[in-house]
């Protein structure tokens, strides 16, 4: 009786309850900001706050596609990126620099390299079935030493970019440069159009499922988060465009969240890795090729390193040693913390998005209020181990 | 008379949705060996689970008598303490310790801080030659035999202080030599006075060695044999309890489903164990199924059902396979690869639905469209509201109970679990449809409406597999009936011909003609 009066209806309703813990991170987040907002003053709130947030993340979100492509697997991880990143930066300054490449050849190289070590990482894992974390742990040991040791090259180990300038303007660039403090047209009008792509493809959606007779959300629940997403877009891109523009890495970032937001949503390749993940037993018994999406995600994941190794050592201007280092676990944090299972099976590019954030404005937050760098550290453990209890908590209560 | 060691009174026990135990009664006299006999799902492990406290006092009713006092067991240490120690139907052994270190795993020799190794392996040498066994016991678990591993199992219970000893199908992986020693040793035991319950299938076994024999049907007790006199119980004596159920109108009636062509053949079927390449699992096996068709395969716990449906879906069980499929008349060679299979419009409806039937952690949706996935898709781009309306489409058709679609699978009953699962292969569009205990753990009233979706499967013209343990099923559900027994095809009979008694007897005939 019941259910048939909620088919014919087809408005799901909303349980407050079911939608605070749904959303909880996000509740978080904002939380955590206007606490590091209160304590600095304001800083936390100034347009070079949001520059800084995102381009000191911007490895977080492109590792953690990856990452999360990986553990959605079955909670399978990669502990080579971070070292990866070095070896790559290492190789790209060989490349640039020292060999006079060309800008483009080298970064075709480099990326070149990142599909090698891919499919040999997935091929390891997939085929041959090494346990990802040793097979990974192996490069996580050998590829800062190469690295390392290429970089000798130079008196100081480190192979500066200051002469690439076309190198340093695709990654660590800025689009529509103006002075600081003027506001950038350019930048918010982006901004406004993407907000406004944002609320007509929440209302087409709604429309069609509507028009189909599918169950939708409470009209309210739509407008909520139009509006919520419109707002965060918009003030990003007012405080982006207050700063002095569109950073080019943020147009990286977001075509790989994008994508990435997109394939695992709306593509029979993304849905075999949460199938596979929830039951690998299951999958390979309903025709999925279960060894060809392990061989994937560890070929994403070496391919999205490199995207990310090119990003870093722009940023920094520089290939140095210690490029990367413990980036394999800002990944890793960025995705539990957003709600990617540690088993497999479930979680979201948006969760991680989250997750990657929150992380990020901790860091931000705690450097800014001139927290001691080892108990930086210790806040960022505790963050993390209470995002899993909260996690594995909140679902006991759902069963 | 002697005096009684173990009363269970009573004894009731639920699980979400299903009855496993209804008021069963048990009584076991000191000194004899009782035994257990009853159907697959029929409760006598449940009902072994109660008594050695693996389900813990208050999540059943009734009461445990043992002794002369009432037992509350929260755990298994409980019941060991008191001397009731139960050895699994899988060996619970550690391949890579010894003998000695396996017999005191979790029961350990010494202080509380350091193992005394020279106690274990004394005492553990010495429990050995009570069994029989020449071994030492600082040899390797995984050097011996089945049959002597299941003597170390004997061994570590009698270590234990064993006083009532509960042997759950001890002889289902051994030889017809190794069972024989196995059943003088449990005689030789009762002769020094230790009383034991054995849960056996094979109903010889159970007729040499047993002094009373309880039947379990659909978890309630029907009767105790005695079995003192100088004829041991003859076989079909024990089988009539256990079968003896009325059947009235629990099965649809299948009407006008015209019978076609042969539509799948399977002739000369050898198949092998992946881990021990040198066992055949399916062993020259030939049937056939035609279009509109339900055959039934009967066979009891490991005759080989399971493996011989799963290597026909693309080979996915076992290796060094021989034999040929015909699917349409022509000889088809398949990959080994389900998708293979899939392609050749074959489906496998899983027996384990949750082990490796479906994703419990995502929606009715997801797993309603997984394995014809493509279908929906253009460009690898799911239609997502085509997929939502395929998967309304189906629980419609089935009348899946839930409030929606998008709800996850793992908080469904079984039954509606089920209904999700033959959705998926129905959804796969296959002409031959392999369904594996189709019924396994679900109500009467889920059964009812699995097996109306059954028929009509066979009046699309689909060629149906129906695995099943449970004889009447078998017998309701079949155009035609398989008997498989230890990897064999041993019988074949029309819907018409069969009767529960023909099916169990050639099933113990060639079980001991082995």
């Amino acid at each position: 009786m019941e259910n048939k009066a909620l088919h014919q209806s087809n408005i799901r309703k909303s349980d407050p309850v079911a939608m605070l813990k749904k959303n909880a991170m996000l509740i978080i987040l904002v939380l955590v900001y206007l606490f590091f907002t209160i304590m600095t003053k304001g800083r936390m709130f100034k347009p070079n706050s949001f520059a800084a947030l995102i381009n000191q993340n911007a490895y977080v979100y492109i590792l953690g596609c990856g990452m999360l492509m990986c553990m959605l697997t079955g909670g399978n991880i990669d502990l080579s990126c971070g070292a990866f990143v070095c070896l790559l930066g290492a190789l790209g300054g060989m490349m640039m620099v020292v060999w006079k490449w060309g800008t483009a050849v080298s970064l075709v190289a480099m990326l070149a390299i990142g599909i090698i070590y891919g499919c040999g990482l997935g091929a390891l894992i997939a085929y041959v079935m090494v346990p990802p974390w040793i097979a990974t742990l192996a490069g996580y040991l050998a590829f800062r030493g190469l690295g390392t040791s290429i970089l000798g090259v130079s008196s100081t180990n480190s192979i500066s970019f200051k002469d690439s300038p076309d190198f340093l303007s695709i990654f660590s660039g800025t689009l529509f440069k103006t002075p600081e403090g003027q506001l950038n047209m350019p930048c918010l009008i982006v901004g406004i159009v993407a907000a406004a792509l944002v609320v007509a493809l929440i209302f087409k959606s709604r429309a069609t499922r509507l028009r189909k007779g599918y169950e939708v959300d409470e009209l309210a629940m739509d407008v909520a988060k139009s509006v919520l997403g419109a707002a965060v877009i918009v003030l990003v891109m007012y405080k982006l465009a207050l700063s002095g523009g569109i950073p080019t890495v943020l147009v990286w970032v977001a075509a790989v969240v994008l994508l990435y937001a997109f394939i695992t949503s709306k593509t029979t390749v993304g849905r075999h890795f949460y199938v596979v993940g929830g039951n690998i037993e299951a999958a390979r018994l309903s025709g999925v090729n279960t060894k060809r999406i392990m061989f994937l995600a560890y070929l994403n994941m070496a391919i999205l390193t490199s995207i990310s190794a090119m990003t870093v050592i722009s940023r920094f201007t520089a290939a140095n040693a210690d490029a990367g280092k413990n980036f394999e676990m800002d990944a890793i944090s960025a995705c539990v913390v957003g709600g990617v299972s540690a088993s497999g099976g479930a979680g979201t590019v948006l969760g991680m998005v989250i997750g990657a954030t929150l992380i990020g404005v901790i860091n931000l937050g705690m450097f800014q209020i001139n927290l001691d760098a080892n108990y930086q550290r210790v806040v960022k453990g505790f963050v993390l181990l209470a995002a899993v209890v909260f996690d594995i908590v909140s679902k006991k209560r759902d069963s | 008379m002697a005096k009684i060691l173990l009363e269970m009174k009573n004894i009731t026990k639920t699980f979400p949705g299903v009855k496993a135990l209804d008021n069963v009664n048990l009584q076991v006299e000191e000194g004899e060996i009782h035994a257990l006999v009853g159907e697959n799902g029929a409760g006598k492990s449940t009902l072994m689970n109660v008594l050695s406290g693996i389900y813990p006092y208050g999540t059943y009713e009734g009461d445990i008598v043992y002794n002369g006092q009432v037992c509350k067991f929260s755990n298994i240490k409980d019941s060991e303490k008191l001397g009731i120690v139960i050895i699994h139907q899988e060996l619970a052994l550690v391949p890579e310790m010894t003998i000695g270190e396996n017999m005191y795993l979790g029961n350990e020799r010494g202080s509380k801080f350091a193992i005394d190794w020279n106690t274990t392996y004394a005492e553990a040498d010495k429990y050995l030659r009570m069994v029989n066994l020449e071994e030492s016991s600082k040899v390797q678990v995984k050097t011996i035999g089945t049959g002597k591993q299941q003597l170390v199992e004997i061994a570590k219970a009698l270590a234990k202080n064993a006083k009532l000893l509960i042997l759950d199908e001890p002889t289902s992986s051994l030889n017809e030599e190794d069972s024989r020693a196995l059943l003088d040793l449990m005689l030789g035991f009762k002769k020094q006075g230790m009383t034991m319950i054995i849960i056996s299938h094979k109903l010889n076994e159970v007729a040499y060695v047993a002094d009373k024999i309880t039947v379990i049907r659909d978890g309630t007790t029907i009767e105790t044999i005695d079995n003192h006199g100088t004829e041991p119980v003859s076989e079909e004596r024990i089988i009539k309890g256990m079968v003896g159920r009325e059947m009235t109108n629990r099965f649809p009636a299948r009407e006008g489903v015209q019978i076609g062509d042969v539509m799948m053949e399977v002739d000369h079927w050898t198949v092998h164990h992946p881990l021990y390449p040198e066992r055949k699992v399916v062993d020259d096996v030939s049937m056939y199924v035609r279009k509109g068709e339900v055959v039934g395969i009967y066979g009891l716990m490991g005759a080989g059902r399971t493996e011989l449906a799963m290597s026909i879906f693309g080979q996915s069980y076992g290796v060094n396979f021989s034999g040929e499929l015909k699917i349409d008349g022509k000889p088809v060679k398949m990959k080994k690869s389900v998708t293979d299979a899939i392609k050749h419009k074959i489906a496998y409806v899983t027996e384990d639905r949750k082990g490796n039937g479906l994703i419990l952690s995502q929606s009715i949706k997801v797993n309603t469209s997984l394995a014809n996935l493509s279908s929906l898709a253009s460009g690898g781009v799911i239609d997502q509201d085509k997929e939502y309306a395929v998967a309304e489409e189906y629980r419609d058709k089935l009348k899946t109970k839930t409030p929606t679609v998008e709800q996850l699978v793992g908080n469904l009953s079984g039954g509606n679990q089920q209904k999700v699962l033959l959705a998926k292969w129905m959804f796969a569009e296959p002409d031959i449809m392999l369904l594996d205990e189709p019924t396994r753990g679900i109500d009467v009233g889920a059964k009812y409406e699995i097996y109306c979706i059954i028929n009509d499967l066979a009046a699309a013209g689909k060629s149906v597999v129906m695995i099943s343990s449970e004889l009447p099923e078998v017998l309701g559900m079949s155009d035609r009936i398989y008997i498989m027994n230890e990897g064999k095809m041993v019988g074949e009979m029309k819907a018409e011909e069969a009767t529960q008694e023909n099916i169990m007897a050639l099933i113990l005939q060639s079980g001991r003609g082995a």
